[in-house]
């Protein structure tokens, strides 16, 4: 019996910005300086926000917190190509997404302190709160992204989930109906190479996360996640092709986690601080502070005052988390649903809550 | 007698039952070289290698349901589910396979499994890791559902779990992993599932309550003459030492975190109205938890039982 190949695929990784600050020059030239200094700022924003949160944890001030450290750019390059009318949907590791959409800070802090206030999110956010489920969050996006299209806008949701995220069933199923009904979806792997302290090859076998669009029938691409403009780049053409109606789009960031997987997580546990050192070199500040100071857009003297304006920015965030006032107990009841039940009239009354 | 914490007892049935029989293999999320996350297998995968402890991808699904496959070629899979809230991606495979493959098959396949799942309020974690929905898995025939108040009764349950030839969910309070300590023989012992132990004897009130709770109950009923009843086994459960017991007193409180309606306290309330109703002099009361959503850290306390809304509930019965 003659064979043919009927099918086949290949996965492409994007770089424009390599490790070494280098660029390749057609790619970089679409990018301002204006650009690059909002890519910088909201990096240093979101670095500070999250050193801040992980001394804060230490203090007893915040609950179990995830550091982002490492994974800016990822999140900061997706988040910033997005519209305000486009909806995303982030994980639990996602603070730097928050950020990058000018979601409230003061809020984040909240949250990670351990109240749901948080992430009620002011109108004009179409952020939902985190997920901490892992994977769950994924076919979220997919329904959004269907009922955008039902509703004929022509706008985009997007789902961020990780490297561990996409072994789920959850994966499968919502980046299959996001294929059978071509929605403008755009699905963010932050592939940060470990879940805790599993590694990304007992996740899957394939070479590649992105390459598992090939199968859902749809584009996927993998790219160097330490690299923003690479990063902005390739979301920026999947929204454009989904607001076009060609479908949803796989984006695989590659990536790495420097930090432990959260404050309760303790890493040399299960890998070398070679491997840190290595990525640590990787980083995504790096290679833009290098890049920009061949351009004349960085000096020392700008770093440090951007840092030192995000570390007051942030101090004053802070102050008003926690000037904030306490949760109402009856706040557990009061949002079940949209009106209270009889049960849970008398459950106020008995427990004598506030409210 | 060593003195051991709630983990270390849990280690220790593990590595025996790995010991004494070598179908037993421990499969979950970080299980191997970070011992779990609460280090419950600690030093098992130095102890017995990557082919009997295994991290698997991170999917609840894909261990519960592989875990199916596995008991009913002849493993004896232990999967450690992380919390108790990420159960959920596995309850198809849960309910729909593992709880009744026995009965679908008519005896021909079985599924001696055991899924491990920290449960609880009470350590201010993240969002949806302070489930409390035994309940939920209660209602499910096929499964059994075990509960250890304590490190004693942890190791002798676990070990009759991995033994048993059905599947049995086993619930650790989160709370209670390095809170108490107890004497806990070295040598391997079972607890009988299904059997309920009098956690202390007492005249008045019949005080029913399993996990984090039971502590707490008994902390409350200081002033009481209490009869406290650990359940340890939910599913089954032992039916007579509660009626039993509420003949003797009269009296029933049950206890417990999980939000009231539809709870597991509902079924044995039911229980004793049809079995001692006669006997009965007070109304039975759960305090149990509000019917709503498990909050964050900041309202945990408002939404776990408190010592002082038990010690009412034992006021409201001896009203009568
Ligand atoms: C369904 C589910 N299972 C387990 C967990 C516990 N857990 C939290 S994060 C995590 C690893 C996630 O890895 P990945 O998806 O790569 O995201 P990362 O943490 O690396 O950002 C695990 C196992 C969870 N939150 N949800
Ligand atoms: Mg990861």
């Amino acid at each position: 019996m003659p064979t043919k190949t009927v099918s086949s695929s290949e996965t492409k990784n994007i770089q424009i910005i390599n490790e070494k600050g280098e660029a390749d020059g057609t790619l970089v030239s679409r990018f301002t300086e204006d650009d690059f200094r909002r890519f910088f700022e909201t990096i240093i924003l979101a670095r500070t926000f999250n050193h801040r949160a992980l001394s804060l944890q230490r203090e007893g001030r915040l609950g179990t917190y995830a550091s982002i450290w490492g994974q800016e750019a990822s999140q900061i390059g997706t988040a910033l190509a997005f519209g305000e009318e486009d909806w995303l949907f982030p994980s639990f590791r996602e603070s730097g997404v928050y950020i990058a959409r000018g979601y409230p800070i003061w809020m984040l802090y909240r949250y990670w302190a351990g109240d749901e206030r948080g992430m009620q999110a002011p109108p004009g956010f179409n952020l939902f709160p985190m997920s901490v489920p892992v994977g769950t969050q994924v076919p979220h996006a997919t329904g959004a992204a269907w009922a955008m299209k039902l509703k004929g806008h022509r706008n985009a949701a997007a789902v961020y989930f990780g490297d561990g995220g996409s072994s789920k069933g959850d994966f499968h199923e919502g980046l299959n109906f996001a294929g059978v009904f071509k929605v403008p979806a755009i699905f963010i792997c932050q592939n940060n190479q470990w879940a805790i302290s599993v590694p990304r090859s007992r996740q899957t076998a394939a070479k590649t996360i992105a390459e598992r669009a090939f199968g859902y029938g749809f584009e996927g691409v993998q790219v160097d996640g330490n690299d923003i403009t690479a990063v902005y780049k390739v979301t920026k053409d999947a929204i454009e092709k989904a607001r076009a109606g060609g479908g949803p789009t796989l984006i695989e960031c590659f990536t790495y986690r420097l930090d432990d997987h959260t404050t309760a997580d303790d890493s040399s546990r299960y890998r070398s601080d070679d491997e840190v050192e290595y990525w640590k070199e990787r980083e995504p500040l790096k290679r833009l502070r290098t890049y920009m100071e061949g351009k004349g857009w960085w000096t020392k003297e700008y770093e440090d005052d951007l840092t030192k304006k995000a570390e007051e920015r942030i101090d004053s965030e802070i102050r008003k988390a926690e000037a904030f006032e306490a949760p109402d107990p009856a706040d557990i009841i009061k949002y079940t649903y949209g009106s209270l039940t009889p049960r849970q009239a008398r459950e106020l009354k008995e427990l004598k809550w506030r409210g | 007698m060593a003195r051991l914490n709630l983990v270390q007892a849990i280690n220790q049935a593990l590595a025996q039952e790995m010991e004494r029989d070598k179908d037993v293999i421990v499969i979950g999320e970080d299980v191997g070289k970070d011992g779990g996350v609460f280090r419950v297998t600690q030093g098992l995968l130095d102890k017995f290698g990557p082919e009997r402890v295994m991290d698997t991808p991170l999917s609840e699904l894909g261990i519960i349901g592989s875990a199916v496959g596995l008991a009913a070629y002849g493993m004896k899979p232990v999967a450690e589910i992380q919390f108790m809230g990420f159960t959920y991606a596995g309850l198809e495979q849960l309910f729909s396979h593992a709880a009744r493959i026995r009965s679908r098959s008519r005896n021909r396949f079985t599924c001696p499994m055991v899924v491990r799942t920290p449960y609880g309020i009470g350590i201010k974690p993240p969002e949806l890791h302070s489930e409390s929905t035994e309940g939920l898995f209660c209602h499910m025939p096929g499964l059994k559902v075990v509960v250890p108040s304590n490190p004693y009764s942890a190791k002798g349950l676990l070990t009759s779990a991995i033994r048993d030839p059905d599947p049995v969910l086993f619930l650790e309070a989160s709370r209670l992993y390095r809170s108490i300590k107890a004497e806990v023989p070295e040598e391997e012992y079972t607890i009988p599932l299904g059997k309920a132990s009098v956690y202390q004897e007492g005249n008045d009130i019949t005080v029913v309550s399993w996990g984090t709770m039971l502590h707490r109950a008994a902390e409350a009923s200081e002033d009481f003459d209490c009869e406290i009843i650990d359940l340890q086994t939910l599913r089954p459960y032992d039916e007579e030492a509660v009626v039993k017991s509420v003949k003797k007193t009269g009296r029933l409180v049950i206890v417990y975190e999980a939000a009231r309606i539809g709870g597991f306290g509902a079924e044995i309330a039911a229980l004793v109205a049809e079995e001692a109703f006669e006997y009965l002099k007070a109304p039975v009361v759960r305090v149990a938890a509000p019917d709503a959503v498990i909050p964050m850290a900041r309202l945990e306390d408002h939404y776990m039982p408190s010592p002082e809304r038990i010690r009412s509930a034992f006021e409201s019965v001896m009203r009568y």
